[in-house]
């Protein structure tokens, strides 16, 4: 099993999040979130009074899929999430040890 | 120099022909009438209430939306507790000081004290003076509201509403009463149809001393202050808008066509300078901003109140103009150069234009409009002086007995200013121990 941590521009949510069904991801989790990286952030002007403001919003994506489907899953994000301008994110992929569900104790792919 | 001669000679003689038509106001038009109009009063009892919600809506949005989130409870408090204070003070021993019989030109006596001899027959022109002494609270509350808009953020509230107190009864009820109570600058032919002098110029300058007084506030100038809401501060702007009809049109205390004039010309200024705010603001920073809109439109409708019942509509279109672009360099550019810490502007917006409108009155007051009030573009230089006397004698007064009160509220107070650890908390919290919104 893998974790794949994706973080996206908050408008292209619905689309990744529509195109990950279709191939039949069954979960996500889904964070607003604030950071910066190679876009930094940007200026603004209240009355002649300059802030910078270095964290700019975005959604942090975490799917836990079996090791076949990630490769497909990193498609999917690569190519929806893609606007080709700067700010359009990055992927993470983690290894995960093991997945539980709470409710019937299941464990293992049997859990996701 | 000279491009400027040739303005004001063009604009001489653009306005001048309007005058040149004008036809001799019919006999009998200036007579006191000294007989209940029910039209007259139905309109300023209207007028009062509109007014009465500039400030616990109107200014309350305004000023709360500019100031950070941790603040936003705290600048309506103090806003609203201004208006609940005006009205207080102003029954009592307020109206009488503003408007009581004169004594020497300085003040009014005190024989209305708690109202005493005013009855419900009572006559002010010819509406009740219970109508016009309620209209004139209405004026009294805002003013020492629109104060608050420097100090944002950093007072303590205690100090806020002794301020307020004294603020009302020995800076704005002598000047009220100079030009409206039959004082001195209203004998000199001083023009201030709805409050240039008397709301704007004494506010912005009162605000711009209790901000140098306080001090700035923790992190200005290196940390970000984000307001908190700019939808609450356009939809205050709006509210403003809205009762400064009421404010202008009111200050006629007649349903006529002068107010219907006031009304016009507020109107026009005020979106006039909407748009001259938001296009240099567009130009010098790229952006047009909802909040430069919002203070453009503030602006414009600050800069017509002296001239409203003065002024004809070409006068409206320059003088909105004027106070949509000198507004923006004021708080955006003077502002920051000087480096003050007036938190919303109340200098750089009701200060500044106020003065402009001052003097944009002795500059455009037209007899077409009321034929005792003439500028210098229709042949009266001698105006646009009694106009800067006004406004220097207003801001001199208003600079000094300002600083006075601040004095004696901090002796009373224990200090005008919030702890360290509160101005850093937030005051909504550390003052009202409550949050402006809950967002999980």
């Amino acid at each position: 099993m893998k974790k794949i941590e994706a973080i996206i521009k908050p408008f292209k949510l619905d689309e990744v999040k529509a195109a990950l069904n279709e191939i039949g991801v069954a979960g996500m989790t889904v964070t607003e979130a604030k950071g910066f990286g190679r876009q930094r952030g940007h200026k603004e002007i209240y009355r002649g009074a300059e802030y910078q403001v270095d964290f700019i919003p975005k959604m942090k994506l975490e799917i836990v899929v079996v090791e076949p489907m990630v490769e497909a899953v990193v498609k999917i994000i690569l190519e929806k999430a893609n606007t080709g301008s700067i700010g359009d994110g990055k992927i993470f992929i983690l290894p995960v040890e093991q997945a539980v569900r709470i409710r019937t104790g299941e464990s293992g792919k049997e859990a996701l | 120099m000279k491009k400027l001669m040739v303005v004001c000679l063009l604009l001489t003689a653009v306005l001048g022909s309007a005058w040149a038509e004008e036809t001799a106001p019919p006999p009998g038009a200036d007579k006191i009438v000294s007989t209940l109009n029910s039209g007259d009063t139905a309109w300023v009892i209207m007028a009062t209430a509109l007014v009465m919600m500039m400030t616990p809506a109107g200014l309350a949005l305004f000023y709360g939306g500019m100031s950070r989130y941790k603040n936003l409870l705290n600048t309506f408090a103090m806003t609203i507790a201004s208006y609940c204070i005006g009205s207080v003070v102003w029954v009592m021993w307020g109206y009488t000081l503003a408007f009581g019989p004169d004594k020497g030109g300085i003040i009014g006596g005190l024989d209305n004290l708690f109202m005493a001899g005013i009855g419900v027959n009572s006559l002010s022109g010819t509406i009740p003076t219970i109508v016009f002494a309620l209209f004139q609270m209405t004026f009294a509350a805002i003013t020492v509201a629109l104060v608050l808009g420097s100090i944002v953020d950093r007072m303590k509230f205690s100090a806020w509403l002794v301020f307020a107190v004294l603020w009302i009864t020995l800076v704005y009820c002598p000047i009220a009463h100079w030009v409206w109570g039959n004082g001195w600058m209203m004998s000199m032919g001083a023009l201030d149809f709805a409050g240039g002098n008397v709301v704007h110029i004494n506010a912005g300058v009162a605000g711009l001393v209790l901000a140098l007084v306080l001090g700035k506030r923790i992190g200005y100038g290196k940390e970000a202050m984000f307001p908190s809401s700019i939808s609450l501060t356009a939809l205050g702007a709006a509210l403003l808008w809205f009762g400064w009809f009421g404010f202008n049109a009111g200050s006629r205390l007649a349903a006529d066509g002068v107010a219907a004039s006031a009304f016009l010309v507020t109107n026009t200024s005020a979106a006039m300078a909407g748009l001259a705010w938001m296009l240099a603001e567009w130009i010098h920073n790229k952006r047009p901003t909802v909040l430069g809109i919002a203070s453009g439109i503030v602006a414009g409708l600050v800069a017509i109140t002296p001239a409203a019942g003065y002024v004809n509509l070409l006068g409206a279109l320059i003088i909105g103009l004027v106070a949509g672009v000198f507004g923006f360099f004021s708080v955006a550019i003077l502002k920051h150069k000087i480096g003050y810490d007036d938190s919303l502007d109340a200098f750089g917006v009701h200060g500044m234009c106020g003065a402009w409108g001052a003097v944009a009155t002795g500059l455009f007051a037209d007899p077409k409009i009321m034929d005792s009030a003439r500028g210098l573009f229709f042949g009266n230089p001698k105006q646009l002086g009694i106009q800067l006397l006004s406004i220097l004698a207003t801001a001199l007064y208003t600079a000094v007995a300002t600083f006075i009160v601040i004095k004696v509220t901090g002796l009373l107070t224990g200090g005008l200013r919030v702890s360290r650890e509160e101005e850093i908390q937030g005051l909504d919290n550390a003052i009202h121990g409550e949050r402006a919104f809950e967002i999980s």
